[in-house]
């Protein structure tokens, strides 16, 4: 199973991402903005950092990089594709996922770690948990705040989009407590926290964000 | 009522690397003949009443030690009255 | 623009030239007279003005910092000493380490924000310089009073300032020491340290060897940014008449700086590169100075080469500027292209503007026009010595006469009144929560980080197959050096060192940042003195060398100067960061004992400082064998599997400490004060050599058999105890940290005291 993590400039997690990949038994492959050229992966994941320097937008000028090209006409066609943090609003800049990540509500960059639930497992990225199962892993980000006007909140409620809330304390405050979504087919996902960063009892507060990345695995073995 | 408009932009002098960073992508999504681009904040105040030169004052104020970052920024501040 | 040559200059003998201005003093200048045969050119002038300052010649603190070196103890564990960007130290198994101490001090109170953000960008070049890959950050930091006005427009700056451009850069925060004083209110201190590693033959070194070599400029585009700024926001006093007299500030671009640190690791990796230096302080004058200096001796400079983002500067603007993220690399002719390669990937602009001369001389010309001829030495390395006189200060006997004894500072006596205390002080702004701030920075990035705020130390994996990692701790407690500085220096160098100890970790080197007030005050250069002698005898007591460091004089308003802040870094190794201790204890029956022993020594603690604002008596003595004793336990008890968890005894003493460690685990403890100590010194004594471990029992034997046979004092004082909420009349479940039959205190009360504080101050 090989799993491509995209390099941006200004991309901080790629190494983190690539090593909760190989620590879920995948093969994990370097893919750089630059190319038009996914390497034959089976699923991308789009790291953590602040490509571009979070500079005009966050994700704004990445979308436009020649890999995000191919990522878009693959997500389409139904590749496996998880934008983390920075990824995750890649993501919405995109238009791959609806809704944008603006500045949290108290301003202030924060790094916590954060209780979640997640809402859907019928991704490809969360099949692995079941569903209601409340997890901890870190969250580290200065615009996580998630907005949508409501029709697209009740449209995502209403199809089970929502793939985890956060729980306890809202970091961002993020409309509804929402931590992560997923397109209707369920092949892409988009997550403000770092399940990355939780894979390793020595690093991380918890192992639990594992399972994201053993879910992709999943879904290629099943399918 | 007025309409009070501040522009605040870094000092000409200063690095801005945002207008930098867009600089950069529009050259490569094949905009030429862009040679500079900066980036900067616009603020829209709405006051009651006229603006007296007492008000007028105080309004620079405002901008030149709250809206800007006097060390390194500048602002320009314009009325539009009656709107 | 008329350009000011070597040619004019000759012809020109008696021009006058504003040397004054640009800080030189009357002999520095014939000095520069001496050494060229003939005036200097205004470029000329503006480079020795430069790299002569207080900042970049080291010209007031040279003197004393050499003891580092002669006092420097046996050792192995150093691959690159002084006098480098950075010291380098083997830590085994193929890697080496590079750690460094810098100030931010001036600049961080003229601009909070971007003062403390190219704090962090400029120690960062300096860690990747010598060829390491960064790996983590910490900031020790020193304000004014938690609850002045200027305190909350300067810290808040400095925290998202740190944030803003470590965050971006991707380097985890892993520590550092937030403290208030009064004599900080005007004169913030904000050091940066940053720490990388590298295979032992990836070290690099700033020098310009081989003739015919090509000198590469590249990273961002020369501006404005601080011109002067090394002479004028480092030396002598800024005056802030109003903002249109400000000095010129450097904005740090924290993107820049990390397409800077992947293309210049590749381009090292890939062997291209022959010699590297960063651009901080003094920029392309130091650079190619430096470069010129440490290598074959010549360089020659095509200065209108330059990529400039303004492009009015003058030839002594651009020698002069400290825009941000640069680099300057010396490249053999037949690696150009492929250097260039890999800087264009990475979408940063770079310019050959120079190459390497058997010359002997540093020479720059402007547009065919020669305006720098000098000897590079003379800039770099030889600029004026001075042996500043230093004496006593006459205030120092009466300062360390006025002890706080139980019979000047009113002590707690009861069990209500020592209840109290200890809720007041876990509140008190020094001892507080720090998390609101560390929150604001990004402590897992890499993925490598094991420990960070508030454990004692921080620790980052190197190795992720070997799990070989280091561990870092800063400290200074600047109230016991102005008691007493040569003492007080030792007491920061054991304090860290127990840090580090405390973690698992066995200490192998030291790095500092020397904040000082005025060097041409005698008092002040009286306590430099005795802090770099005591921090140098130290070193050599604990056989750790000095591996490196900085000094930040004029930190002062007036006549008042800061507290004498010699910040101390000690670096540790662990074989294995999967041993590594820490702080929180782990479950129900595992016994606390305190190690050391505890006298009534209160003299610049923290309970006199918070409760009542007294400053005087000598401070804590301090017993470095005792200290390497303790530490040679604290590292066997991690190595052997004894201890659960560790955590030095310093600011606040054992209450602080106990309620820290419970804080953490979140769960509570029985604890007995012993019968031979009167409760107030056992909790709030802040005597040096101590720390508190927590051992199973089924260790216990084994433990307290150790500390008998190495002669250390260990006694026991509690047991780990989640149930005794109902006991203690709360509802089962409660956490609560209980002392014998004298107070309780429950967990919840103890985090709403400990926490509360600064979010009430500055969010």
């Amino acid at each position: 199973m090989r799993i491509g993590v995209v390099t941006f400039p200004g991309s901080l997690d790629d190494r983190d991402a690539a090593r909760a990949v190989r620590l879920a038994g995948g093969e994990a492959v370097a893919l750089w903005h630059g190319d038009a050229d996914l390497k034959k992966v089976d699923a991308v994941i789009l790291p953590g950092g602040f490509s571009y320097g979070d500079y005009l937008r966050c994700g704004a000028i990445s979308r436009f990089a020649p890999v995000m090209a191919e990522v878009v006409a693959a997500a389409n066609g139904g590749l496996p594709v998880l934008g983390i943090c920075n990824g995750f609003q890649i993501l919405c800049e995109s238009h791959l996922l609806p809704g944008a990540l603006t500045r949290n509500e108290h301003m202030h960059f924060i790094c916590r770690d954060q209780k979640l639930r997640i809402e859907d497992n019928t991704s490809a990225w969360t099949n692995s948990y079941d569903a209601g199962q409340e997890i901890v892993v870190p969250l580290k980000n200065g615009e996580g705040c998630f907005v949508a006007d409501t029709a697209v909140l009740d449209e995502l409620e209403g199809e089970s989009r929502v793939i985890a809330r956060y729980l306890d304390v809202n970091p961002n405050g993020s409309l509804r407590d929402i931590a992560g979504i997923r397109n209707k087919r369920g092949n892409v996902v988009g997550l403000m926290p770092h399940p990355e960063h939780a894979v390793e009892e020595l690093t991380g507060p918890t192992i639990d964000g594992l399972g994201f990345f053993t879910s992709v695995l999943n879904s290629m073995v099943n399918s | 009522m007025a309409r009070v408009v501040v522009d605040v932009m870094l000092k000409p002098e200063i690095l801005d690397p945002q207008g930098r960073a867009v600089q950069g992508a529009l050259g490569r999504l094949g905009f030429t003949g862009v040679t500079d681009v900066r980036q900067g904040k616009q603020f829209v105040i709405e006051v009651e009443g006229e603006i007296t030169d007492e008000r007028r004052e105080q309004l620079h104020v405002i901008a030149g030690e709250l809206l800007c970052n006097p060390v390194i920024e500048d602002f320009i501040l314009i009325v539009e009255e009656d709107q | 623009m008329s350009i000011d040559t070597v040619s004019k200059a000759e012809e020109t003998p008696d021009q006058a030239q504003p040397f004054a201005e640009l800080g030189l003093k009357p002999d520095e200048y014939e000095r520069i007279r001496e050494i060229l045969g003939r005036r200097p050119t205004s470029s000329e002038l503006a480079m020795y003005s430069v790299m002569w300052s207080e900042h970049c010649s080291y010209k007031s603190s040279k003197v004393h910092l050499k003891q580092f070196g002669d006092k420097k103890p046996e050792t192995d564990k150093l691959l690159v000493g002084i006098g480098e960007n950075a010291g380098v130290v083997d830590i085994g198994e193929g890697w080496a380490v590079t750690f460094k101490v810098e100030s931010h001090n001036h600049p961080s109170y003229v601009e909070p924000y971007q003062g403390a953000a190219t704090g962090v960008g400029g120690i960062v070049r300096d860690i990747i310089s010598m060829g390491a890959r960064p790996l983590a950050v910490m900031d020790p930091l020193r304000f004014g009073p938690a609850d002045a006005a200027d305190t909350r427009r300067v810290l808040p700056g400095v925290v998202s300032g740190i944030g803003g451009y470590g965050n971006c850069l991707g380097l985890p925060n892993i520590g550092g020491e937030i403290v208030f004083d009064d004599t900080y209110l005007g004169n913030p201190l904000v050091n940066a340290l940053c720490v990388g590693a590298m295979r032992h033959d990836e070290i690099h070194l700033a020098s310009a060897k081989g003739v015919g070599n090509l000198v590469v400029l590249y990273g961002a585009r020369t501006g404005g940014d601080g011109i002067g700024g090394v002479s004028v926001l480092a030396s002598e006093t800024f005056d802030a008449d109003g903002p249109a007299k400000r000095p010129s500030v450097q904005v740090g671009d924290p993107f820049m700086e990390k397409l800077l640190i992947e293309a210049t690791l590749e381009v090292l990796h890939a062997g291209l590169v022959e010699g590297i230096q960063d651009l901080g302080g003094a920029g392309i004058s130091c650079a190619t100075s430096e470069l010129a200096s440490n290598g074959d001796g010549g360089m020659h400079v095509w200065l209108d080469r330059v990529l400039l983002r303004d492009a009015t500067l003058s030839p002594e603007e651009i020698l002069m500027s400290e825009s941000q993220e640069r680099m300057c690399a010396v490249v053999a002719p037949e690696n150009v292209d492929a250097f260039m390669a890999i800087i264009k990937k990475w979408d940063v602009e770079a310019v050959v503007i120079g190459e390497v001369t058997d010359s002997g001389h540093l020479t720059v010309d402007w547009h065919g026009e020669r305006i720098v001829d000098v000897p590079p030495r003379t800039v770099a390395h030889e600029g004026p010595i001075y042996e500043r006189p230093y004496a006593r200060p006459s205030w120092q006997d009466a300062l360390q006469a006025d002890a706080p004894t139980a019979d000047r500072l009113a002590r707690p006596t009861t069990a209500d009144d020592i209840r109290a205390t200890v809720l007041n002080m876990i509140g008190a702004p020094n001892l507080a929560s720090k998390a609101w701030i560390t929150d604001q920075y990004d402590r897992y990035v890499l993925g490598n980080t094991v420990l960070s705020q508030p454990e004692d130390v921080g620790m980052v994996r190197i190795d992720e197959e070997s799990g070989l990692g280091v561990a870092i701790s800063t400290d200074c407690n600047g109230r016991f050096t102005k008691l007493d500085p040569y003492t007080g220096t030792q007491l920061a160098l054991a304090e860290s060192y127990r840090n580090v100890c405390a973690s698992g970790a066995i200490p192998l080197a030291v790095t500092n940042c020397l904040n000082f007030g005025s060097p041409e005050d005698p008092d002040v250069m009286w306590q430099f003195a005795e802090a770099t002698r005591g921090l140098a005898d130290g070193c050599l007591q604990l056989g750790i060398p000095v591996t490196g460091g900085n000094v930040s004089f004029y930190n002062q308003t007036g006549d008042t100067a800061i507290l004498p802040t010699p910040v101390v870094g000690v670096l540790g190794v662990i074989d294995d960061v999967d041993r590594r201790t820490p702080i929180a204890w782990n479950e129900d029956g595992e016994l606390i004992y305190i190690l050391g022993d505890t006298n009534d020594e209160f003299a610049g603690g923290e309970w006199a400082n918070h409760v009542h604002k007294h400053l005087g008596g000598m401070p804590p003595k301090v017993d470095l064998e005792r200290e390497r004793l303790l530490g040679e336990v604290l590292v066997a008890g991690s190595r052997d599997g004894m201890l659960s968890a560790a955590h030095d005894v310093s600011d606040g003493g054992i209450a602080q400490v106990l309620v820290e460690m419970a804080l953490h685990a979140g769960s509570g403890a029985r604890c007995w004060i012993p019968d031979n100590i009167d409760p107030f010194t056992f909790l709030f004594s802040e005597s040096a050599g101590r720390a508190v471990v927590v051992v199973a029992r089924t260790e216990e034997l084994r433990f307290t058999e150790m500390c008998a046979a190495r002669q250390l004092p260990a006694q026991r004082v509690g047991v780990v105890d989640s149930g005794l909420g109902p006991d203690a009349g709360y509802p089962a479940g409660t956490q609560v940290l209980q002392f014998n039959d004298w107070f309780t205190l429950t967990l919840d009360e103890l985090h709403e005291a400990h926490t509360k504080t600064l979010p009430a101050l500055f969010a």
